[in-house]
C-alpha cells in the first residue's frame, strides 16, 4: 500500500502526484517506470514512467494523462488515499554519459519522463537541446523545469498558440542540417511523434533513442505482451527497454499492438465515468 | 465412456461400501484387487465448458473409503519412493480406508502443506501410482490406487471442516530468511523454515500471491480459495509476506544479505520467461504467449469481463500452438472465454504429448480440436497487422531423438492455411532471468537455469534456489521437493550459525 501524499492538476487532463515508495525512490534511475494499480482485484496494471524522485521524503513523483479507465480512476484519488499496488523500478535505466550534444525531443506527456533523462545528462557534462511540443499551449507541461536543465529551449505548439507554430520534427530537422549536429537524439512521446522523429534523423545519420510505452501486463518480462519488433528480433520493453534505437523499431506493428483493446477500453472508460457520475448525483 | 453424474456416482458408492466397511483388514489382496476403482465425479462437460468452476468435483465419502480399500499395504512401498517429498501413502489410505479422515490428514501434514494443491495438480500417473501394485496387477496404470484423488479428498474434507491444523513452531531463532517467489517452492521453503522459528519474508512481485499456482493455473483446475487458504495458514505461522516486490529491482538481492541483513534467501522466481517460436507474423496483434493469456485470464480475472479492468481478446477460432498441461489449460480456458472453435496444433502425436491424459480427456469433452502431425510455419495476417490465419505444415515422424519421443519430420509442400484469430504459444517457458541478471555472482547455465548442488545451494554464499528457477519448466510438486531440500539446508545452515555464536559467547563468559 502507497500514499499519495502530494497531487496537483497540471493540465485539463494531466496530472502530477507524489507517491510514498522510499525503496523505489532509492533505487530507481532515470528512465525507469513503476506498474501500479488503483484497485488490486479486478484493476488492470498499468505502466507509468518515474518522473522524478526525492530520496529523503521517500517519494517518486509521476505524471500522467487520463486515457483510460485506470488513469481516470487515478486522477479521482485524492491526498492521503493509499494505492493497493504499486511496483518498481522497473526497466532498464537509461544509459547516461557525455555524448556531447544531445538533442531531447518530449512531445506533450513525454516532458515527463523526458525531464530526469535530460537532468541527468546535463549533469553528466552534455550540451543539452531540448525540444518541447503539444498540441495546444494549455497542454505544455514542465517548461521551467526544462528551461532550468536546457542549454537551448525550443517550445513548439501545433496550433501556434505558444512558442514557435510547428510540429517538434521542424526544429529537430533544422538542428540535424547545421553543421555540427547532434551527437545523440532522444525521442520521448506519442509513438507516432517517436516515428517521425525518427524518420526525420535517420538521414542525417543521428543516432535516435526512443522510449516505447506498449501495454504491459506483469512488468518483469514473463508474459510478453509487449514485446516489440526491433530490427525484426523480438524485445521486451519492461526488460530489454524501454528505450531502443529508433531507427530499429518496428513503429507500425507497435502502435497495432498498442490499439489491440481500444473498444473494450473505451467502453469500460465510458461506463466508469458515468456510474461515478451518477453516484455523485445520488450523494448531492 | 458415457458420462456419469456426481449424485449417480455418490449413490452408487453408498450402495457399495455397505458390502465392504465391515471386512476392511480382512479383505485379501486378490478381492482388493477387484474393488471397482472409484470414478473422480465431474461438471458435467457441457455446462461446465461456460464456467470457470472445478471440472473434478471429488469424492465423495464412500468413494474415498472404497478406494482407499484398494491398496494393498505393500510392505515394499514403491508408492512413496516415487513421491518427490516422499509422503506415508500407505499410511494415510489405511486410515482414509477405516474410515478416521483426521487421522489421514495428521499423517499427509507431517510431509506436506500443500495437499490441495498437489491432490490436483500432481502427475500422479507418473509419480506416486506409476508402480503402485494394484495397477501393475490390474496391468493398466489408469487402475492404479487413486493416491491423488485420496490426498485431495482429505485437503478438502480437512478445509471444509473448518480445522486448520496449524504445525508447531519452534521458539525464535532471530535468524531471518528472504524467499523470493511466493509460487509451490517458496511457499514450501517459507512454511519449513518458518517452523524452526526463523523469521520468514516472502517478497513476491505480483500483487498476489500463488506464483504459476495463480496466474497459470486456471480456476476451474485448481480453485483460488485453496491458494488463499494455503497462504491463510502461513499468515497464521508468522510468516511475513510483501507484495508488490521485485527483488532485483525494488532491492537488489545482495542488498538482502548486506543491507537488510537477511541470513539465507532462497530463489523461486520460476519459469516467467515465454518461449515463441520465432516464425513470421509472431508479433501481430492476436498473438499470446500462454504465460499472457493466462496471467490475464486468471491472475487478473479478465474472465470475469464486466469485473475486471484487464481485457482480453475476443476470440472466435483459436490456434493453441504446443502438446503440454499449459496448452491444454489455454485451450480450455479459450473456450470458456467464447470461442466457438479451439484447435490445438501439435507436430507429433497423442501418444508422444507431455499432458496429463486426464487434461487432454477433459479437453477433448469440452470440444477442443486435436490437430496432430501438424505445426504452424508461419502467421497470417491483415493490413491492420491482426491474425487472420496460420499457415500449418504437415509432419511425420521419424526415428526418437533425445528426448526418446519420435523426431517430427516435415512433410515437404504440404502447406495449408487455417483460419483463425487468435494464436496461443504454449510450447514452454524458460527461467526468467532477472534474478541472474541483477546478481552477477549467481552462476546459471546456458538456458539460464540457476546452477545448485545437492543442497539447493548456489554459487552465492547464503544463497539457495529451487523449483523451476533451477529446473526449467516443470511441476508443482518437483519444485517443493526442491524447496523442502532447500529449507533443510538453510536450516541446517542456521542451525550451525547459532550454535557456533553460542559456543563463542560461553567462551567469552569464562
Amino acid at each position: 500500500m502507497n500514499k499519495i501524499i502530494y497531487k496537483e492538476q497540471l493540465s485539463k487532463d494531466v496530472f502530477l502526484m507524489r507517491i510514498d515508495a522510499p525503496l523505489i525512490a532509492e533505487e530507481r534511475q532515470p528512465g525507469q517506470f513503476i506498474i501500479l494499480q488503483t484497485d488490486d482485484d479486478y484493476g488492470e496494471r498499468i505502466p507509468l514512467t518515474i518522473a522524478d524522485a526525492n530520496i529523503e521524503e521517500g517519494s517518486i513523483t509521476i505524471i500522467f494523462q487520463v486515457v483510460g479507465k485506470t488513469t481516470t480512476a487515478l486522477s479521482m484519488m485524492k491526498t492521503g488515499d493509499y494505492l493497493p499496488a504499486f511496483v518498481g523500478p522497473l526497466g532498464k535505466p537509461t544509459h547516461i554519459k557525455n555524448f556531447g550534444h544531445v538533442v531531447c525531443v518530449a512531445g506533450g506527456i513525454g516532458a515527463a519522463p523526458m525531464h530526469p533523462i535530460a537532468e541527468a545528462l546535463k549533469k553528466a557534462g552534455n550540451r543539452v537541446t531540448i525540444i518541447i511540443g503539444s498540441r495546444t499551449k494549455d497542454l505544455l507541461i514542465l517548461e521551467n523545469k526544462m528551461k532550468n536543465i536546457a542549454d537551448e529551449l525550443i517550445i513548439c505548439t501545433d496550433d501556434g498558440s505558444y512558442g514557435r507554430r510547428a510540429l517538434v520534427t521542424e526544429p529537430l530537422k533544422e538542428l540535424c542540417e547545421r553543421m555540427e549536429k547532434p551527437d545523440m537524439v532522444i525521442a520521448i512521446g506519442p509513438p507516432v511523434m517517436m516515428k517521425f522523429c525518427s524518420l526525420t534523423t535517420k538521414p542525417y545519420n543521428v543516432f535516435t533513442q526512443v522510449s516505447l510505452n506498449t501495454i504491459m501486463v506483469d512488468g518483469t518480462g514473463m508474459c510478453g505482451g509487449c514485446r516489440v519488433s526491433i530490427n525484426n528480433e523480438t524485445k521486451f520493453v519492461c526488460v530489454d527497454g524501454p528505450e531502443f534505437d529508433g531507427h530499429q523499431v518496428d513503429f507500425d506493428n507497435m502502435i497495432a499492438r498498442l490499439n489491440s483493446y481500444k473498444n473494450i477500453e473505451g467502453q469500460k472508460q465510458k461506463c466508469f465515468v458515468e456510474k461515478t457520475f451518477k453516484a455523485k448525483e445520488v450523494v448531492l | 465412456m458415457s458420462y456419469r453424474s456426481p449424485e449417480e456416482l455418490s449413490a452408487k458408492a453408498k450402495e457399495l461400501i455397505v458390502e465392504y466397511v465391515d471386512k476392511c483388514d480382512s479383505l485379501k489382496p486378490k478381492e482388493r484387487t477387484q474393488i471397482p476403482a472409484q470414478e473422480m465425479p465431474t461438471q458435467d462437460p457441457f455446462i461446465r465448458r461456460t464456467n470457470l468452476q472445478e471440472v473434478a468435483i471429488g469424492f465423495s465419502e464412500e468413494q474415498a473409503q472404497i478406494e482407499a480399500m484398494r491398496c494393498l499395504q505393500c510392505i515394499k512401498k514403491n508408492c512413496v519412493m516415487d513421491c518427490p517429498v516422499n509422503i506415508d501413502i500407505p499410511g494415510f489410505v489405511n486410515k482414509i480406508a477405516h474410515g478416521d479422515f483426521e487421522g489421514a490428514a495428521q499423517i499427509i501434514k507431517q510431509t506436506t502443506l500443500l495437499p490441495a494443491i498437489c491432490g490436483r495438480v500432481c502427475p500422479q500417473e507418473t509419480q506416486c501410482q506409476l508402480h503402485c501394485a494394484v495397477g501393475r496387477a490390474l496391468k493398466d496404470v489408469e487402475k492404479s490406487v487413486a493416491i491423488g484423488r485420496l490426498e485431495r479428498f482429505i485437503a478438502d474434507w480437512e478445509r471444509k471442516s473448518g480445522k486448520r491444523a496449524l504445525p508447531i513452531i519452534k521458539p525464535s531463532t532471530g535468524k531471518k530468511v528472504a524467499v523470493v517467489g511466493s509460487g509451490p517452492a517458496g511457499l514450501v521453503v517459507a512454511a519449513d523454515c518458518k517452523r524452526e522459528g526463523h523469521h520468514v519474508t516472502i517478497f513476491e512481485a505480483f500483487h498476489k500471491l500463488g506464483g504459476v499456482l495463480r496466474y497459470g493455473i486456471p480456476e476451474f483446475r485448481l480453485p483460488n480459495d485453496i491458494i488463499d487458504h494455503e497462504i491463510e495458514t502461513l499468515l497464521q505461522m508468522g510468516v511475513e509476506i510483501k507484495t508488490n516486490f521485485v527483488v532485483g529491482r525494488t532491492r537488489k538481492l545482495i542488498d538482502l544479505i548486506e543491507k537488510d541483513k537477511y541470513d539465507a534467501v532462497f530463489v523461486g522466481t520460476g519459469a516467467g520467461l515465454p518461449i515463441f517460436m520465432g516464425i513470421e507474423g509472431e508479433n501481430l496483434v492476436g498473438v499470446f504467449s500462454a504465460n499472457e493469456y493466462l496471467t490475464r485470464a486468471n491472475l487478473m480475472r479478465a474472465f470475469e469481463k464486466e469485473k475486471a479492468d484487464t481485457p482480453i481478446i475476443s476470440s472466435k477460432k483459436v490456434a493453441v500452438l504446443g502438446g503440454g498441461n499449459v496448452a491444454m489449460d489455454s485451450a480450455r480456458m479459450a473456450k470458456r472465454l467464447g470461442a466457438e472453435e479451439v484447435y490445438v496444433i501439435y507436430r507429433r502425436t497423442e501418444h508422444e504429448m507431455p499432458a496429463r491424459k486426464e487434461e487432454v480427456a477433459h479437453a477433448k469433452e469440452e470440444g477442443i480440436e486435436f490437430r496432430f502431425l501438424e505445426n504452424a510455419k508461419r502467421i497470417i495476417g491483415d493490413e491492420h497487422g491482426c491474425v487472420t490465419g496460420i499457415e500449418s505444415v504437415r509432419f511425420e515422424l521419424g526415428e526418437p531423438d533425445e528426448s526418446g519421443r519420435r523426431r517430427p519430420i516435415e512433410i515437404k509442400n504440404s502447406e495449408f492455411i487455417v483460419e483463425v484469430d487468435t494464436v496461443i504459444v504454449a510450447i514452454g517457458n524458460g527461467s526468467n532471468p532477472l534474478i541472474s541478471q541483477t546478481t552477477p555472482q549467481i552462476q546459471v547455465n546456458k538456458w539460464g537455469n540457476v546452477l545448485v548442488d545437492a543442497t539447493q545451494k548456489t554459487s552465492l554464499d547464503k544463497v539457495f534456489a529451487g523449483g523451476d528457477i533451477v529446473l526449467g519448466a516443470a511441476t508443482v510438486i518437483l519444485a517443493m521437493g526442491e524447496g523442502r531440500r532447500a529449507a533443510a539446508s538453510i536450516n541446517d545452515m542456521l542451525a550451525q550459525q547459532i550454535e557456533s555464536e553460542r559456543a563463542l559467547k560461553n567462551s567469552y563468559a569464562l
